[in-house]
């Protein structure tokens, strides 16, 4: 039994567990969101880094290749992760979505957050299972040491586009509000 | 030069009875030509055969037996290191080295290399040709690709190498003793506890898959090493030693029948049929030969 | 205040997975960091983590400029046919003014004190050199300037070592035991097909799956083989063959082998130190660069504090321990091989 190939994942326990995040409370019951207008913001991020830390995808290797999607379990949507060098991308996606994956990380976003801070061990959320894994191991572990190998930190980058006070995000929490 | 197939050094703890009944058995009806004696696995049961020793190494060598003495393989406490002493000390004996200590009591001494000290590469295999070792017994995880490669090397540094054909595989070695642990035990009181297990102990999955088997500190494949479909592809490597590992059952069926293929009289398939006979309680395993999973069956 | 325990205090060794963790321990107060190439040459070869040569070479420069050494790790064992992959990166390593190389391969230890014999070979643990007779073959061969020592040691024995070798000693201090001996375990690659070894690699990554049912049970599984499975609110590990739980006929679902803790020989450290250790050694070059900062800064205060005449609180570090619970391992007594 070899890594698990994006066509295996729909019914694979990452895709259950999705299955089942996106049937658990009141985010389920929301109309699709205007998730475009985030895509200025989150391709802003992941090309910014590419570009301030080209060794991160070096480090990668074959995982470059790969679909990460991340679960913020406390936030409307989804994100996609494709850490392609040659064309990086970010997304969010509506949680009723199928989608295919190749690694799929579940986690409060503070505790995602966390989890790319420098100045956390990224490995005690795991243990203490904050944060949830499954799908391609190997590409999992690729990532944790590609971002472990940043001195900067990459969280507040992130956290400060993600602010509740930046536009597009602001705007979807509105919605989600009033849904 | 002829094909020798040889029986390793038992490493389980059977009584001093049974030890010595096998080996007359081995003696009296084994087509075989070398034997290791010696306690590999565990200082602690050295003595328990001595009583028995000198009688087993007379019957083999009165059929005509070569008898090698293997060391043990981990060597850390004053009880290992003396027993390495005892062991190393005759020099009019042939000794098989399965740790680098028992190398400094064997300078100018000619002897073997045990398959527990990693001789993995031409460079290793050079070192220890030119230090007196006069045959190697590889690692059970070689690939073929590696074996092939060595034997060549073997060849032109006039070594024999030896490579096991049958038997549960020793895969790790540790300083603590799990069969002691699994009755809460250490090894120093462990009351020699690994005696209920002739072949090892069972160790599953909490699936109840069949994984491992324990053998105080040695942890052994679940599966049986069989290279019954290999055997030509050694021999055409210009391999020339084969060893069996002794089992409380299949150990003389396996001598007789590898025997019998070695020498051509019957094919692989009819040995594969007559190994089974022996119903051993295990799957066969020959991943590692072919750089697999060492628990997987290459058809 | 009391009278310092030692004249010279012993060096601190630690790890690092990327040139980050590196810069991390030097600043921490590592006297000496080790490291391994990427890919096979040394044993924690996991994806992602290592050095490149380039990235090798700008922490040597580094950590000079801090007055610390780097010590290349060449610890995996080459199989036939791919000795030069070995050869290469020890001379890339001497090229780049490393301060030693940890080798394990005897052969390789060969090539290296024929072609680098000004150059300082340390036995790596995967040797599994554990008697004064195995140590003292090595510095009679190959000229070997320090050993480490396998975890498998007390105290007392250390002490009888060290009285009967002329090389110096390195023994680990913190972090994940190994207990089976190491460079001898095939556990891998019998459920895997790639070596320890030979590769570097042990439970790799890409054979690595977690598995949780709908009531967060989770199962961590090798290959086929299922290591260990733990119920919901439990703590995740990694599936290390030898840290699973497993059955036997008369008990189920134990730690067969060992259970995940860490080894913490903090207040060893004097003890350690009188039996004649020089280098005291952190293990973890997979683990993240905050964990580094942790450990290192903490045992650079206890090393320094037990040279002051103190007795340093290190009970920080517990929280940092693979499972949340430490031992002193063989260290202390026999009692727990």
């Amino acid at each position: 039994m070899n890594a698990q190939n994006i066509s295996d994942l729909d019914t694979s326990p990452g895709q259950n567990r999705l299955n089942k995040a996106n049937k658990g409370g009141v985010l389920r019951f929301l109309p699709p969101l205007p998730l475009f207008t985030l895509r200025p913001l989150l391709t802003h991020i992941v090309k910014s880094i590419a570009k301030k830390h080209p060794e991160l995808f070096l480090r990668l290797g074959n995982s470059a290749n790969k679909t990460f999607l991340i679960n913020p379990t406390n936030l409307p949507f989804f994100l996609i992760l494709k850490p392609d060098p040659k064309n990086p991308i970010l997304k969010a996606h509506n949680r009723r979505d199928i989608i295919k994956h190749d690694v799929y990380i579940a986690g409060s976003f503070a505790t995602l957050l966390k989890m790319i801070d420098s100045k956390t061990d990224s490995d005690a959320l795991f243990f203490n299972r904050e944060i949830v894994v499954s799908g391609d191991s190997e590409a999992m572990v690729a990532l944790r040491n590609a971002l472990d190998d940043m001195d900067d930190s990459l969280a507040s980058d992130v956290a400060a586009s993600f602010g509740p006070l930046a536009p597009p995000i602001r705007k979807i929490f509105d919605l989600v509000n009033k849904a | 030069m002829s094909v020798k197939l040889n029986i390793g050094p038992n490493l389980f703890n059977w009584s001093p009875e049974i030890w010595r009944d096998f080996y007359f058995k081995i003696a009296d009806e084994a087509p075989i030509d070398n034997v290791f004696l010696g306690e590999v696995i565990c200082s602690k049961r050295a003595p328990l055969f001595y009583p028995v020793l000198e009688q087993v190494v007379e019957r083999l060598e009165k059929a005509n037996k070569k008898v090698i003495f293997s060391t043990l393989a981990e060597v850390t406490s004053n009880i290992d290191r003396r027993l390495m002493n005892k062991q190393t000390a005759d020099k009019n004996i042939i000794v098989e080295a399965n740790d680098i200590s028992a190398l400094q009591h064997l300078k100018d001494t000619p002897h073997s290399i045990g398959s527990y000290i990693n001789v993995y590469n031409e460079d290793s295999l050079e070192f220890f040709a030119k230090n007196g070792a006069t045959s190697i017994a590889l690692n059970p995880e070689m690939p073929k690709s590696a074996i092939k490669q060595l034997s060549k090397c073997a060849k032109a540094l006039d070594v024999e190498l030896e490579v096991q054909i049958f038997g549960r595989i020793g895969l790790a070695l540790s300083a603590r003793c799990y069969h002691a642990r699994a009755y809460d035990r250490t090894k120093d009181s462990c009351k020699f506890i690994c005696d209920v297990d002739p072949d090892g102990m069972d160790l599953t999955t909490m699936e109840g898959q069949r994984f491992l088997s324990i053998n105080g500190i040695q942890t052994m494949s679940y599966t049986y090493l069989n290279l019954v479909n290999e055997i030509d592809e050694l021999l055409e490597f210009g391999i020339n030693n084969l060893r069996i590992s002794p089992h409380s059952k299949g150990t003389l069926k396996a001598a007789k029948t590898f025997r019998l293929l070695i020498d051509g009289k019957i094919d692989a398939s009819e040995a594969s049929t007559r190994l089974k006979e022996e119903k051993i309680d295990a799957p066969f395993s020959n991943g590692f030969y072919h750089g697999e999973a060492g628990n997987e069956w290459r058809v | 205040m009391s009278e310092p325990l030692y004249a010279d205090k012993p060096e601190l060794i630690c790890p690092a997975g990327t040139p980050a963790s590196l810069r991390v321990a030097v600043d921490a107060g590592a006297d000496a960091i080790y490291c391994g190439f990427m890919g096979p040459t040394n044993a924690r070869n996991f994806p992602g983590l290592n050095f490149s040569l380039k990235e090798m070479a700008k922490s040597v420069n580094y950590a000079h400029d801090k007055g610390a050494k780097l010590l290349c790790a060449i610890n995996s064992f080459p199989s036939a046919g791919r000795t030069d992959i070995w050869r290469k990166a020890i001379d890339d390593a001497v090229s780049i003014d490393v301060d030693a190389i940890i080798i394990a391969d005897i052969g390789m230890a060969d090539y290296m004190s024929k072609k680098h014999p000004n150059n300082r070979i340390h036995l790596s643990v995967q040797a599994g050199a554990s008697s004064p007779e195995a140590i003292n073959f090595y510095t009679d061969r190959f000229d070997i300037k320090r050993v480490v020592l396998p975890r498998i040691l007390t105290v007392q024995e250390i002490k009888k070592v060290h009285d009967e070798i002329s090389c110096e000693i390195e023994a680990f201090i913190f972090g994940n035991i190994g207990m089976m001996a190491e460079g001898r375990c095939s556990l891998t690659n019998y459920v895997t097909g790639q070596s320890t070894n030979m590769d570097g690699v042990c439970s790799p990554a890409n054979f690595v799956h977690y598995e949780e049912d709908e009531n967060q049970n989770l199962t961590t599984r090798l290959g086929e083989f299922a290591i260990d499975c733990i119920g919901c609110g439990q703590n995740a590990g990694y599936p290390t063959i030898c840290k699973g739980r497993y059955n036997v006929s008369h008990r189920k679902e134990y730690y067969a082998f060992e259970e995940p803790i860490s080894l913490n020989l903090t207040h060893l450290l004097p003890d350690l130190i009188k039996a004649g250790v020089t280098a005291l050694k952190i293990e973890g070059r997979q683990r993240s660069k905050s964990y580094i900062r942790s450990v290192v800064s903490s045992f650079r205060n206890a090393v320094d504090g037990y040279a002051r005449g103190e007795t340093p609180d290190i009970s920080e570090l517990l929280a940092l321990t693979e499972g949340h619970k430490q031992t002193e391992g063989a260290f202390k007594s026999k009692a727990w091989r």
